[in-house]
């Protein structure tokens, strides 16, 4: 019997995946959310082995294309490739081609010609990651397009949100602040919407995007109705987004002392999240950012080990890698 | 007030073809014989008189179309459309008639500029081409052009498109100088302070994908100022491509009271949706932007009860590399001239939404009339214009199908029905399939 090797069907490897992306969440089901988080979860087990490298991507390439600038998202998706075994690169707008006025199309033809598996792209204009998806062979990841969406964010929020009350179904989030500059609030609310969450985005009206009730969440301008919530998620106020003299709040001061998150607005035991970057004492009080019930670092934790998930998930394909490592023979 | 090459006209007979002059009250299986350019005979088994014989047995004929709103692009932008690629794209489109818009670069302001457009259409302009001339010099909304000089060039009307005219005290002056010129003023009506940074309709489309909202009422608010100003003024407008039902809602009050104001709308509004964005193609980005569904069928509504009388292409070529670009940073505009009315059949006659005689009505004489223009009529002694239409043929539009010198087209890769078969402009054949 010594020479018949048979391998277990639920480890036999999988059929190589059809070119996906993961551009937004609206092209995603429950069923792909439920098993990203899972894998995410398998992979966080890996990481508190003593060596926390795994081989399960050697040989391919990940390059990321970041346009604007990151701190979380790059990094952690650098790691998250590494991690994996996989090469990587890296390409800043600032000090390549694009300094030189090279099209994005050009660009993502001439990374292309490398044979990247996945490309990674953060863009200020929506529709980016669609053109390289269409200039490219890569499977592309988004991570983030100008207001549009962060679908990966959505996704460590969700794996946060899961790890710290253990359920998603059923949750009341109240997302606060400025919704119309977010794509971090807009892959959330689908997101959470997807997973069976209630949404409630508080916000001045003109930071409310008109119609966005159509996404599956309710609308309200009154700060009081974030005491009724479960998780209260506070968005960046993006000044860079806005336009010169738009006028969306009279002032800043004005609105931290209207929609602020301060310790007085919230019940004990709210857990309260931000994608970061924050502005402390502007949509947060820094007592709420420091205090235990902010998931804030654990959203940082999960960032990692969910773009694992999102990079072995497009490479390697379902269902989640239970044991990781080299095949079981069984005699 | 149109321009052409000039050339003889030729001496064609269609054979059999199912005759439909709406305006004429025609609809009937004829041949037509025309004579050096004009129709010399319509009746049945007519003498071929050795003419070229054009077989339309199981086509429809009507009156060609004429697009009151075109860009050119020359001069400036010869690389995207040239008067003659436009005008050769146009009778592939079945139009015997075009007006081009005076967005170019330079602005169409002065006598001179307009002069030279003049003499190049006429060595250039595979059909005949008229020509509007801009409002305010350099199109910036501060001092009006010389518009009677203008208008003794050759200027059709007078529009700033691209961009509104903002300050209402200069619009009101545009309106008053209208008494002199008699030419017609017509508007991108626009209210900047709305529309800023909006890269769609603003609807429940634009807060999931995350721009900008460019709202109905951005356009609604200047319709209504420059229907009032035209009333107190006692003055005609035309109001270039509505998109909201607010719009079409306004110029129908101000009809009833009496204005004389006339409208157009784009094929593109009255087939797709703010929907069709989703897609994040740069060839649906367009000002003003697809609308919501209750907007499209407002418009149809207003094309078949004759609130609007025009389709207009608002035919706007874009060189390939600048709309390969993000959605986001693509500009707007669409090209339309060889596509309008296989959109407009697929979209709106075939699913019976439009009857065909009212579409084509609006396609020919209601903006040739919207502009004092002579209408292109199927009757005898008229000179001969002519659109040759298929109406079972059904094809895939490519990127290589088109005359325009570019493709950015929302058809696309789309099948539609409804095919130009020959176009017969000025008594000319001028395009044959």
């Amino acid at each position: 019997m010594g020479d018949i090797h048979v391998m277990r069907e639920d480890l036999r490897p999988p059929e190589p995946p059809a070119r996906r992306h993961f551009i937004s969440i609206r092209d995603v089901t429950r069923d792909d959310l439920e098993r990203l988080l899972a894998t995410a979860r398998t992979f966080e087990r890996s990481l508190e082995r003593e060596v926390k490298k795994l081989p399960t991507l050697k040989g391919r390439l990940v390059i990321n294309v970041f346009y604007e600038s990151s701190t979380r998202t790059s990094s952690s998706f650098e790691l998250a490739a590494k991690r994996l075994s996989a090469d990587t690169m890296s390409i800043k707008s600032s000090g390549s081609s694009v300094d030189k006025g090279e099209s994005l199309k050009d660009t993502a033809i001439t990374l292309g010609a490398y044979d990247p598996d996945v490309i990674v792209i953060r863009h200020p204009q929506i529709g980016a990651p669609q053109l390289v998806a269409r200039a490219t062979e890569a499977h592309v990841v988004n991570a983030g397009d100008g207001k549009h969406q962060h679908p990966t964010q959505a996704l460590l929020d969700l794996y946060a949100i899961k790890q710290e009350l253990g359920r998603i179904d059923g949750l009341h989030v109240a997302i606060v602040g400025d919704v119309l500059h977010s794509r971090v609030a807009r892959s959330l609310i689908q997101a959470l919407a997807l997973m069976g969450a209630h949404v409630t985005l508080v916000a001045p009206p003109a930071l409310l995007p008109r119609g966005i009730e159509a996404m599956g969440c309710e609308t309200t301008t009154d700060i009081g109705a974030i005491a009724a919530a479960d998780v209260v998620y506070v968005l960046r106020m993006q000044r860079e987004r806005m336009q010169e003299g738009a006028n969306y709040v009279p002032s800043l001061r004005e609105y931290t002392a209207r929609w602020g998150v301060t310790p007085e607005r919230l019940r004990p035991g709210q857990k309260v999240m931000h994608p970061g970057p924050m502005n402390r004492g502007v949509e947060i009080d820094p007592r709420v950012a420091d205090h235990a019930d902010a998931l804030i670092e654990a959203q940082v934790r999960a960032g990692l080990v969910t773009r694992m998930a999102v990079l072995y998930d497009l490479l390697v394909g379902a269902p989640a890698p239970v044991p990781v490592g080299d095949p079981v023979e069984v005699a | 007030m149109l321009f052409v090459k000039e050339r003889p006209g030729d001496n064609v007979v269609v054979r059999r073809a199912r005759v439909v002059d709406p305006a004429q009250g025609v609809d009937a299986t004829l041949d037509i014989r025309v004579d050096d350019g004009v129709i010399a005979a319509l009746g049945t088994d007519l003498d071929t008189n050795e003419h070229r014989v054009v077989d339309a047995d199981g086509l429809v004929v009507a009156p060609a179309f004429v697009d009151p709103h075109v860009h050119l692009r020359t001069p400036g932008r010869e690389d995207e459309e040239t008067i003659a690629s436009g005008t050769a794209a146009a009778a592939a489109g079945g139009y015997c008639a075009i007006l081009a818009m005076p967005n170019t670069d330079p602005v169409i302001d002065s006598a001179a500029a307009l002069g030279s457009l003049v003499e190049a259409a006429r060595t250039e302009a595979e059909i005949p081409v008229g020509f509007l001339a801009a409002i305010t010099m350099q199109q910036d909304g501060s001092e009006l052009t010389e518009m009677a000089e203008l208008a003794d060039v050759g200027a059709v009307g007078f529009t700033d498109d691209g961009v509104p005219v903002t300050s209402p005290g200069l619009m009101r002056r545009a309106l008053q100088y209208g008494a002199v010129t008699h030419r017609r003023i017509a508007l991108h009506c626009e209210e900047p302070t709305l529309s800023r940074g909006g890269q769609m309709h603003e609807g429940a489309v634009s807060a999931e994908l995350g721009f900008t909202g460019y709202p109905s009422v951005a356009e609604s608010v200047m319709v209504e100022r420059d229907l009032a100003l035209a009333a107190y003024e006692r003055q005609p407008l035309h109001l270039l491509h509505l998109s909201a039902w607010e719009s079409v809602q306004a110029l129908r009050r101000a009809q009833q009271a009496g204005i004389a104001a006339t409208g157009e709308v784009t094929p593109h509004h009255l087939c797709l949706t703010d929907e069709a964005v989703r897609s994040l193609d740069p060839n649906v980005k367009m000002n003003p932007p697809l609308r919501s569904e209750s907007d499209r069928t407002a418009l149809i509504e207003a094309v078949k009860d004759g609130t609007v009388t025009c389709i207009a292409t608002d035919h706007a070529p874009h060189a390939r590399h600048e709309k390969d670009v993000p959605f986001e940073a693509a500009p707007f505009g669409v090209t339309g001239l060889e596509t309008a009315f296989a959109a407009l059949y697929t979209h709106l006659v075939e699913p019976g939404l439009v009857p065909l005689p009212t579409m084509l009505e609006r396609l020919s004489t209601g903006p040739a009339r919207a502009y004092g223009l002579e209408a292109p009529r199927i009757a005898v002694g008229a000179r001969a214009n002519l659109v040759l239409l298929d109406l079972k043929a059904s094809y895939r539009i490519t990127e290589q199908t088109f005359r325009s010198r570019s493709a950015n087209s929302w058809l696309i890769d789309s099948t539609v029905k409804g095919r130009v078969r020959a176009t017969v402009a000025a008594g000319r054949l001028v395009y044959a399939a």
